[in-house]
């Protein structure tokens, strides 16, 4: 099966329409699909649902989605680097649904296990926790929280081999796997495709039972918050 | 003296022993990392990383490496990296010793608020509600009062809550508290700060 497509618009092509259900890895802009982001934004598809740890800046990430108005509801758990995000959220033009983060994370990877819901203790007693089903577990009470299954997966990995085989590489790592593994379809950017054989199969990440469909191309990699420490201070 | 807030950090740092895997929050917190002296202190970031290592120098910025507060960082020779649901099932298995939060608000029941005002910009809760449910012992180290001087040691909390009774100890610029039966009460006081100006600064319950 060939998984390897030529560029983002034609690995996307007949995966999308209006009003689907999109789950996004990345975590701040580290690690984000940028390409495929560039590309949906291209086809124009509107009203998309996004379960994504955040929403991007306003000139990237799932930011440019918002200037185009092709966001109809984020399902998140920190926007504050966004003013589009905010001006559109306030004036009601936006749907925003908080979720905890490791409560996302494991929505999609639950999702993708094919588990439609599970309990936790994160939330109890906080809005989180209003309308949802509480029960307790050896004296501790804790919440129901579904699993997510998206229409498409969205994702951003360092290399795959042919067959869909994914490595991250450090901190890009992020909410990558497990939105992979809750979309009904996974399309993947990588930085470099190799070979089938040249990863080693012990250091495989993810799969690539989770990868449909494949692209290879360059990535801008922004840097939101550029630290550093003077040579002195060693 | 009120302590200012390296001594606060310092201070914070004398929570942590040997071994332990930590999760220090944005603020005060980060500072504690400068104090842990000889400890062998494990620092998590949330986004996927147990190992955390200082900035990076000027021109080794890596943006496949940055922190839970989106800053760059660099990685040790014990680093792990995993995926945010990796992370998270660590968090929210009890496996992280503790977090050094900072807070707008505790209550004397262990109560915890600091993710939103109501009417004012609402950014969401990132990691805090998963870290304040899951993690072994949580510290909050913050003012004791706010800008207009009012108690942040309250008897209940005004703010949408983060967590509920999940403070063990506060460390504050007049001293240190810990959450027990029926209300706070005074660990220690900073240098100079009598037992006395802690209580009138505070409106929780003292027991």
């Amino acid at each position: 099966m060939q998984k390897i497509y030529p560029n983002a618009a034609e690995a996307l092509d007949g995966l999308l329409f209006d009003g689907m259900f999109i789950a996004a890895g990345g975590f701040g802009l580290c690690g984000i699909p940028e390409l495929l982001l560039d590309a949906i934004k291209d086809a124009g598809t509107k009203d998309l649902t996004f379960a994504s740890n955040n929403a991007g800046v306003d000139d990237f990430g799932i930011g440019i989605l918002l200037q185009t108005r092709q966001v109809k509801k984020m399902i998140s758990s920190y926007v504050g680097e966004n003013a589009e995000f905010m001006r559109q959220y306030l004036s009601g033009e936006l749907e925003l649904e908080f979720n905890p983060q490791g409560t996302l994370a494991e929505r999609m990877r639950a999702g993708g296990c094919g588990i439609p819901g599970f309990y936790t203790k994160t939330g109890v007693g906080t809005v989180i926790a209003d309308g949802k089903e509480h029960k307790d577990f050896n004296g501790e009470t804790y919440i129901l929280e579904e699993g997510i299954f998206a229409d498409l997966a969205i994702v951003k990995a360092w290399k795959a081999d042919e067959t869909g085989n994914l490595i991250f590489r450090k901190t890009a790592r992020n909410f990558n796997p497990p939105a992979a593994m809750c979309g009904k379809t996974c399309v993947v950017e990588v930085e470099e495709i190799v070979a089938k054989g040249e990863l080693d199969p012990d250091h495989i990440h993810l799969p690539g039972i989770y990868v449909h469909r494949i692209i290879q191309g360059a990535h801008e990699k922004r840097i939101e918050q550029r630290t550093t420490r003077k040579r002195e201070d060693a | 003296m009120p302590w200012d807030r390296n001594q606060m950090a310092e201070r914070a740092a004398q929570e942590l022993e040997d071994g332990m895997y930590v999760n220090l929050g944005i603020g005060i917190p980060t500072l504690v990392a400068n104090y842990v002296g000889d400890k062998d202190i494990t620092l998590q970031s949330e986004n996927g990383m147990l190992g955390m290592g200082p900035f990076p120098y000027e021109g080794e910025e890596d943006p496949d490496l940055i922190n839970a507060g989106k800053q760059t960082i660099t990685e040790l020779n014990r680093t792990a990296y995993f995926d945010s649901a990796t992370s998270f099932g660590m968090i929210r298995g009890g496996k992280i010793a503790a977090a050094i939060l900072g807070a707008m608000e505790v209550a004397e029941n262990g109560d915890l608020a600091n993710w939103m005002i109501p009417g004012k910009l609402v950014k969401g809760m990132g990691g805090a509600m998963d870290l304040v449910a899951g993690v072994g012992r949580v510290i909050v180290v913050m003012d004791h009062t706010n800008k207009h001087g009012d108690s942040k040691l309250l008897k209940e909390c005004t703010l949408p809550l983060t967590g509920k009774g999940v403070v063990d100890r506060i460390i504050t610029n007049l001293g240190v508290l810990d959450v027990v039966e029926g209300g706070l009460k005074i660990v220690e006081t900073a240098e100079g700060v009598t037992e006395e100006e802690l209580r009138t600064a505070t409106q929780a319950t003292i027991v």
